[in-house]
């Protein structure tokens, strides 16, 4: 995920530079077998685990997979994925165009760390993102006393899923944001100021502008990893049916419950999901790699 | 400071600094030590005790181990697709381009028991796996499969913006000279993208240390053979071992931080090598 915001920038198209190019280019059977392994790797590691969702989610056919998804207990582990999303999403948002208006736009002492700690929770195992919520909010951690006392829940409910899930997807919006703002510069939001705007105005007209395909990449990778997120939820949340269930959580129990044929057609949901997710990078990916061509053209 | 304060036209440095600095103590640092915390008030007999547990060494063993090689593999194989993508056209190759982000797009729980379906006894390439006496799924091996699975985006995709950038004069000098294709290849590109596979290799694994929903349906978990690191801390919470859990849990964070800075070198030395920023 690292450098994410490098894609971005065009990478595609000059296959031909180099196939044209007789010092670069390789020999016949040098590039048959060179994609003939690539593809088989890709088909095997990366296609054929896509392609087995939809199969074994069809597998009992149309009905018993509607049926799995209109079931209450499914469309109540939708309702949490939707709510968990819908609340940490605009929170990272917030979080990133932040940091990266400070990062990018100002000097100070201490921004490479600062930067690194924003990076942390990539670096941090799902699982620990878990147990760290528990061992303040559980019923042994440091306010677990007060909560209980104040018969407030965190852990095991939906206060407890929201928070780890901000916590996985937190450096998303930011670590697209602050090289994008910084290779920008300050120039221009400078004249606009100088010229009399304020700084929402100057945030609002010229800065979201400049900035809105690396916005919207952070944020939809962003929510795919929160309506996704498995390892972290799953520690808070305590598995209460229809209650603190999580899609992934719920394609957990089904599965282990032996309902194959349920657990894929919930499962085959996250995995459009995903789909929707990489054709939308794509689609960002093409714009802004046409509008930097066309500002090389200008 | 006052003289950049001087010069500052830009408004909001307060706020966002502030909301920023605020946001992350409060999510991410003020959390994460209280595992060190709760790690040191248990006391250092106590975690030498549990982190050298048979059961949690072996988990270490397999953990780390799966790790590297599932690294070492997609160094190859992406490689090669990093290649292929960047150098040859052939039909569909968008749509490979698009695909190679799934592991990154695909909730880790969909991928696990997808690939838990396709290598167990009965799947597509379990039941063919099995007349060669191969079983994957509930088997080490099959950790190793997930970790393949979550890592080659990793290698693809920072080998082939570096292999995009490369410049088509050194290979036509090296060509002049008289030097074959894979002459050149050994002693000038390869060179030129070793470190970007260094920084795929670390963050690939970096990944792998920790991933669990993808590894969990195919581990089988089974102690001392099959369990991974991140599960044991699941294993431990379950049983109510606070303390256990946290003393796996530092040994985890600690392992993540040592990655972290490494990457970052790795990072900025790539940088510098292509001349590209960050």
């Amino acid at each position: 995920m690292a450098g994410a915001a490098a894609h971005l920038a065009p990478h595609s198209g000059s296959a031909t530079r180099f196939e044209a190019n007789l010092a670069t280019r390789d020999t016949a059977w040098v590039k048959v077998a060179v994609l003939g392994i690539g593809l088989t790797y890709f088909a095997v590691f990366l296609l054929l685990p896509l392609v087995a969702v939809f199969v074994e989610a069809f597998r009992k056919g149309w009905e018993a997979y509607l049926a799995a998804l209109v079931e209450p207990d499914a469309l109540s582990a939708i309702k949490l994925t939707l709510i968990a999303a819908a609340i940490s999403v605009p929170l990272n948002i917030v979080f990133g165009v932040s940091a990266a208006w400070a990062i990018a736009k100002f000097d100070f002492p201490g921004k490479h760390l600062l930067i690194t700690f924003i990076d942390l929770p990539f670096s941090v195992s799902p699982v620990v993102a878990g147990l760290i919520y528990v061992l303040i909010f559980g019923a042994q951690g440091w306010f677990g006393t007060w909560l209980s006392d104040n018969d407030i829940k965190v852990i095991f409910a939906v206060p407890g899923i929201v928070l780890a899930t901000i916590f996985v997807t937190f450096p998303f919006v930011a670590r697209e944001l602050i090289p994008l703002m910084q290779a920008q510069g300050r120039d221009e939001e400078e004249a606009a100021i100088t010229l009399g705007a304020s700084g929402w105005q100057t945030f609002w007209r010229v800065t979201l502008p400049n900035v809105k395909w690396g916005l919207l990449y952070g944020v939809i990778l962003c929510n795919a990893r929160a309506m996704g997120e498995f390892g972290a939820v799953s520690v808070v949340s305590g598995h209460i049916r229809g209650e603190t269930n999580t899609m992934p959580l719920h394609v957990e129990i089904l599965y282990n419950e032996y309902q194959f044929a349920a657990a894929f057609a919930v499962a085959s949901l996250l995995a459009l999901l995903a789909l929707v997710t990489l054709s939308i990078k794509t689609y960002i990916e093409w714009r802004a790699g046409l509008s930097t061509s066309e500002e090389k053209t200008l | 400071m006052a003289y950049t304060r001087a010069r500052r036209v830009l408004p909001g440095f307060g706020l966002s600094l502030g909301f920023t600095l605020a946001y992350l103590s409060l999510i991410v640092l003020i959390p994460l030590s209280a595992v060190f915390i709760k790690a040191a008030g248990a006391g250092w007999e106590r975690f030498v005790e549990t982190v050298t547990s048979p059961r949690v060494i072996a988990s270490f063993e397999l953990s780390f181990g799966a790790s590297l090689l599932a690294a070492a593999i997609n160094v190859v194989f992406g490689l090669m697709l990093a290649w292929g993508l960047v150098r040859y056209t052939f039909p569909g190759k968008k749509l490979v381009d698009a695909l190679i982000d799934l592991p990154f797009a695909l909730p880790t729980a969909v991928a696990g028991i997808s690939l838990t379906a396709i290598y167990a006894k009965n799947g597509w390439l379990g039941q063919p796996l099995s007349l060669f006496g191969i079983e994957v799924a509930f088997k080490p091996l099959g950790v190793l499969v997930a970790l393949v699975f979550i890592g080659l985006p990793f290698i693809v995709r920072t080998v082939q913006p570096i292999l995009e950038d490369l410049d088509a004069e050194f290979e036509e000098a090296a060509a002049s000279l008289g030097a074959s294709r894979l002459q050149t290849f050994r002693r000038v590109v390869f060179p030129a993208i070793v470190p970007a596979l260094l920084t795929g290799f670390a963050l690939a694994f970096a990944r792998a240390v920790g991933e669990y929903g993808s590894v969990i349906f195919i581990a089988g978990n089974i102690p001392l053979v099959s369990e991974i690191t991140p599960l044991m801390i699941i294993t431990k919470l379950e049983q109510y071992d606070y303390e256990g859990a946290t003393a796996v849990a530092s040994v985890m964070l600690i392992v993540s931080f040592i990655l972290l800075l490494i990457i970052n070198g790795l990072q900025a030395w790539t940088a510098r090598r292509s001349g590209r920023s960050a």
